[in-house]
């Protein structure tokens, strides 16, 4: 019997079927991959499997019974918990008053601290996942938090565990360890649903894979039995053959001029902590340099920093001989920086204007598209539609962003930013959110530009993303680089430590 | 039931809803006329004779119309960039006060002079009023709704101080009826505004002045780099920031701008209507917050605002000679707000659509949910998200 069976589901919205009549059969005792791109209708399918929202159409059945959740809450009577990306703990409680927020199976009035305590410690032995229950949430590491996400779901008796994009947020030794703590877990019977882009993270724990596209089922998979092979994964979640371009070596070498030099730069986040400590490092033309490390560990105040979106505290940057300066987005512009940003709807593009008035975003100025006090409609228009020919963008100039998909606005933002022949690029975030056919012309047109001469700076979380296309790789840990290594036949072992936080000789 | 975002809104939808909300709108009234002894078909008669076609109605309906425009626009330049400028009504007065200075003071000179001199130190004086809240706004991030609205109390103070509290330049201290009850100085007739008349038709210069610049304004939004700027902002203020845009200073321009277009519809007020400062008139009225209101109606677009200026400004026409001892103060003002309550609860409709049979009780999973064109916006929604 299995522990989920959700039966020709499907919903609806505006304009869209998110999920369309699919199946989902989830064994006990197993950790079972849901796959698929994005807007495959993974997320609505969790949802409605979790009391989020209920189904236009179909059944799905817990244990057997047929169920019809109306809230969170009533998934949870169920067994059902889903682990969010973003975590729900408040950081000056405790993890074990955490743990019981909001639900505890003593029924009294008093809360009886350290009982409570020795309960979640003897949860947390018992699934290997060790932390302390005294400890503060705000004391821990982002690996630990997660921990205290899953141990809120295992205490409160979670027969099925859906975990939502897990390790986004994990060193690869914290992901091993997860990994470790899953198996545990189905040991003891329980199931776990892992939803997630990495290929090789799902063929390296998952014993079954449910394969969405364009919210239907493409079909499910026992791993073992496929050879546990990533391409064949990839082929069955766009439906062909995928190949993902990567960087040759530099050949113009030590010779070629810097382009962007970055000198012992301080940065500080909105609440005036110190984000970016004393980090240096220089990138040549043409040369790709990868930021790796967990998310949160400063990348995005680097990045900001260098574009002039916000201002640095010590240090300098200069791209060619030309100091920036602090604090000024539209001097880093005129000095050539370029920045395809993390926050791609909102900040790098406006969603509720035209594709048109996106493209003119930062050039408005210029005389190429303006007259006089004027934006010229005629010049912007055709630029528009220059652009989406050139980098294969299908949507019209006159539709607004937010009509076009995750991809193609990706592509409107890298052809935006490519086309304004930057000396330096900064991306923060070049593949985040993106199918796997989006993410292959999004780095063939990263390495396009390095070819042309530009100076990339690629800040990812995604370490085969970072390996893959970069010349050297610097790790950050908490606002230093901990050492800046050649991408090409690099040690990951040596990388994992290092976004760790630990030191390891080069 | 339950209401969802529309992903596009058809322009026809634009057209429709404003009038069949009308139309809802003058069943309920009809109701209420019933219910309290009055014949509904005859009332709307009169009303529309009173806005319309009676001799001189449709003249009065566009002195009326004037200033709302003027303010309309105030509130459409502001809101369109989402900043909220409610300080329309202050920044009239402060307008006014300065119309009627320079006024005054070239009460000899050519009449023209006198009039482009009003016209000028209008806009300042508006600019001015709405520079106080734009600096905070833009350099301390204070919120402009409260700072704006704020002072349209102390520019009503200011106005009853200058003609009812001291011996100022505004106050008329010579004439015998001025010394029962205070007035205004009155403004020579160089200073009084030119009317164009086409037929029986007047038409004031402060009308022709708000038309125009409503086009000017239509064009500027469209065209114009401030426009484009205005647009991204509104958009998203981040991608403002992204694009190099120096957001404090469009913030700054764009108060000042809609500041000086509300104190022209105060130097309207002195040049086409009362030629001297008249603070119980003024406030009556109330043109500044109604600006907002008829802006609103017009869905923010500048050209529309003329449109639903003559409407407000044909309903207060009506409504002035409706009232009578049969016919009480307050019966006007309910038909009046419902007229208003329907056409503006009808914008929604425009946004949302009504989905029938009940569903989940989560939200929809519409895109970037927070960020909406700002053409979008409804009064109900601007004032939920502001």
């Amino acid at each position: 019997m299995p522990a989920i069976a959700a039966r020709g589901i499907t919903r609806r919205f505006p304009g869209v079927v998110a999920n369309d009549r699919v199946s989902f059969e989830v064994l006990p005792g197993e950790v079972h991959a849901l796959l698929g791109e994005n807007g495959s209708g993974k997320t609505t399918l969790c949802k409605i499997l979790t009391g989020l929202y209920r189904p236009d159409e179909g059944e799905v059945h817990i244990d057997g019974r047929r169920v019809h959740f109306t809230s969170p809450r009533d998934a949870f009577d169920a067994g059902v918990f889903m682990v969010q990306q973003h975590f729900s703990l408040v950081d000056r409680l405790t993890v074990a008053e955490n743990v019981v927020l909001g639900w505890s199976p003593h029924r009294t009035f008093r809360c009886r601290a350290r009982e409570i305590e020795a309960e979640v410690a003897a949860t947390s032995e018992r699934f290997n996942m060790r932390v302390d229950p005294s400890a503060r949430v705000w004391q821990l590491s982002v690996g630990e938090r997660q921990r205290v996400e899953i141990l809120k779901a295992l205490y409160r008796g979670a027969r099925i565990l859906i975990l939502d994009e897990p390790t986004t947020v994990l060193t690869p030794q914290e992901c091993e360890h997860l990994f470790a703590s899953l198996r545990d877990m189905t040991a003891s019977g329980a199931s776990v649903v892992f939803i997630s882009h990495k290929l090789r993270e799902v063929t390296a724990v998952c014993d079954r894979v449910t394969v969405l596209r364009r919210g239907r089922t493409v079909g499910a998979v026992d791993i073992a039995a496929a050879g546990a092979d990533p391409r064949a994964l990839a082929r069955l979640m766009v439906g062909h053959e995928v190949s993902l371009a990567t960087k040759d070596p530099l050949v113009v070498g030590a010779d070629a001029p810097v382009a962007l030099d970055v000198r012992s730069l301080g940065v500080s986040n909105d609440f005036g902590r110190l984000r970016i400590k004393d980090v240096s490092f220089s990138i040549r033309r043409g040369e790709v340099l990868g930021v790796a490390g967990v998310a949160g560990n400063g990348q995005r105040e680097l990045a900001e920093a260098i574009t002039g979106l916000r201002s640095h505290t010590a240090g300098q940057v200069l791209v060619g001989e030309r100091v920036l300066r602090n604090g000024s987005p539209g001097d880093a512009i005129a000095a050539g920086v370029a920045y395809v940003p993390e926050d791609r709807m909102g900040t790098g593009l406006v969603p509720s204007l035209k594709v048109t008035d996106n493209v003119a975003l930062k050039d408005f100025r210029s005389p190429e598209l303006s007259r006089g006090p004027f934006v010229s409609p005629k010049k912007v228009l055709a630029r528009t539609r220059d652009l989406l020919d050139r980098f294969d963008v299908s949507g019209r100039p006159d539709s607004t962003v937010r009509q076009l998909s995750g991809g193609n606005a990706q592509k409107v933002l890298l052809a935006r930013e490519m086309s304004s022949n930057p000396r330096v690029l900064v991306v923060a975030a070049l593949t985040r959110g993106l199918d796997v056919s989006a993410m292959e012309s999004a780095r063939a047109l990263l390495l396009e530009a390095a070819g042309r001469g530009v100076a990339v700076l690629l800040i990812s979380e995604d370490l085969d993303e970072v390996l893959d296309l970069s010349d050297r790789v610097a790790v950050v840990y908490d606002g230093r680089i901990m050492g800046i290594v050649g991408a090409h036949g690099a040690d990951r072992d040596g990388i994992g430590l290092m976004m760790a936080g630990i030191e390891v000789a080069a | 039931m339950r209401l969802e975002r529309r992903t596009t809104t058809p322009p026809w939808l634009r057209v429709v809803v404003p009038i069949g909300a009308l139309a809802v709108a003058l069943v309920l009234v009809a109701i209420i006329l019933g219910a309290s002894g009055h014949n509904p078909l005859s009332t709307y008669r009169a009303m529309f004779r009173a806005g319309f076609t009676d001799r001189g109605a449709l003249s009065a309906t566009l002195l009326n119309a004037t200033p709302l425009v003027l303010t309309g626009l105030c509130a459409v330049v502001t809101f369109r960039m989402r900043i909220y400028n409610i300080g329309g009504e202050g920044q009239l007065y402060v307008g006014a006060v300065a119309a009627t200075a320079v006024g005054l003071a070239l009460g000899g000179r050519p009449s023209g002079l006198v009039i482009v001199a009003m016209i000028a130190a209008g806009m300042a004086g508006g600019a001015l009023w709405a520079g106080i809240p734009g600096v905070l706004r833009a350099y301390v991030n204070t919120n402009e709704i409260l700072t704006s609205l704020m002072l349209n109390y102390v520019a009503g103070l200011l106005i009853l101080y200058l003609i009812f509290d001291s011996t100022s330049y505004w106050r008329n201290l010579t004439s015998p009826g001025a010394k029962v009850y205070p007035q205004g100085k009155m403004l020579t007739s160089r200073g009084w505004w030119p009317a164009w008349h086409l037929g029986g038709l007047a038409i004031p210069l402060g009308f022709v002045l708000g038309a125009g610049l409503a086009v000017g304004v239509t064009l500027a939004l469209q065209y114009t780099r401030t426009g484009f700027q205005m647009r991204l902002v509104a958009g998203s203020p981040a991608a403002g920031r992204y694009a190099g845009i120096d957001t404090r200073r469009l913030i700054l321009v764009v108060m000042l701008l809609s500041g000086a277009l509300a104190g022209l519809a105060g130097a309207s007020q002195v040049g086409d209507f009362s030629h001297l400062l008249d603070p119980n008139g003024l406030e009556q009225a109330m043109y500044g917050y109604a600006g907002i209101v008829g802006a609103a109606l017009a869905g923010f677009e500048p050209l529309a605002v003329i449109v639903t200026a003559v409407f407000l400004g044909a309903l207060t026409n009506a409504a002035v000679q409706l009232e009578g001892p049969s016919f009480p103060d307050g019966l006007v003002g309910t038909i009046e707000g419902t007229i208003l309550f329907c056409v503006v609860s009808g914008a929604l409709m425009t946004t949302y659509r009504v989905h029938r049979r009940a569903s989940d009780p989560g939200p929809p999973e519409a895109p970037a949910e927070a960020i909406t064109s700002p053409v979008e916006t409804s009064l109900v929604d601007s004032r939920a998200q502001s």
